[in-house]
């Protein structure tokens, strides 16, 4: 069993992982798209269904990456585990990015379904209150530079936001809102035909895949960070260790 | 599909949608080649520090 909590192993493991996932990202995107194009359209929204195969996924992805950072804060703040900071402050900027796109291309479904690009249902504020939590979250990492204080105030920031994400899915139950209630993770099953259901779920996993993928690399990269931070400070010490040794010769 | 009155808000959702995954690899992609460098740059520099000692 590979020790994940050794970077070394880790990177390791990562780079013998990340082809795979980067061929099977590709393949299902290739096949989530074209299951998309060939799907029928809606019987109400006609062909504007298509924009649902993206803002689907990309809102499941918005909360399924908040949760990932979500346990990793608690990797952080509770079990002290050395990389779960490393892939807490990976997933921030790709939570952002899934996050972004749901709240476009639901303004762009909302335009020609609803007659308006947003309004102030409780399910849109609060993805928009999550895409601010992300923000937030970015410029915290960015805004203190001791990294263990940093990880230690973003783990607790992120912990306070996880607030949200049952307010995001319940919100649709607890306010009249709007937007539809659920019709895919629902009690009954999912109300959605067969034929539009398959694209959406290939694309699910495509936007999945992606994530692992981005989030496996960006570790990496901040693994790297470390390693850099590390190497200048012995390299540093080592020209301190140096300089007396010089200054003996000078004189 | 062509014929549809809302094609324009379908090509822009996925073109946003697009843009910004391009964005997220393009982030990961250059940050990693950035760091490899500079990681490359400060193993040179301990390296050479260690040499000028011994």
């Amino acid at each position: 069993m590979v020790n994940l909590a050794n970077p070394t192993a880790f990177v390791e493991l990562t780079r013998r992982v990340l082809p795979w996932l980067a061929a099977a990202t590709v393949a299902l995107f290739v096949a989530g798209l074209w299951l998309s194009f060939a799907a029928p359209p809606d019987y109400q929204q006609g062909e504007t269904v298509k924009i649902m195969y993206l803002h689907v996924p990309a809102a499941w992805m918005a909360t399924f990456v908040y949760a990932v950072m979500t346990a990793a804060a608690l990797g952080t703040l509770v079990w002290r585990h050395p990389l779960a900071d490393a892939a807490q402050k990976a997933a921030a900027p790709l939570g952002a990015g899934f996050t972004f796109i749901c709240l476009v291309t639901g303004s762009l479904w909302g335009k020609p379904m609803w007659g308006t690009y947003w309004v102030w249902d409780a399910r849109l504020t609060s993805v928009l209150a999550l895409f601010i939590i992300y923000l937030g979250i970015i410029a915290l990492w960015r805004s203190i530079e001791d990294p263990g204080r940093a990880a230690k105030a973003a783990a607790i920031l992120t912990l306070v936001g996880a607030v949200d994400l049952p307010i995001i899915k319940f919100s649709v139950d607890w306010w009249n809102t709007l937007h539809q209630p659920a019709s895919v993770f629902r009690l009954g099953g999912p109300t959605i035909a067969p034929s539009l259901l398959i694209p959406l779920i290939v694309m699910a996993l495509a936007f999945t895949s992606l994530f692992l993928t981005l989030h496996l690399m960006a570790i990496e990269n901040e693994i790297l960070r470390r390693r850099i931070a590390r190497v200048t400070m012995l390299a540093a010490h080592e020209g301190d260790r140096l300089a007396p040794g010089l200054a003996a010769k000078g004189a | 599909m062509m014929g549809d009155p809302h094609l324009g808000f379908i090509v822009a959702a996925y073109a946003v949608a697009a843009l910004t995954i391009g964005a997220m690899i393009a982030w990961v992609v250059l940050d990693s080649r950035r760091l490899n460098a500079e990681l490359a740059r400060a193993t040179q520099a301990l390296d050479g520090a260690k040499g000028k000692r011994q």
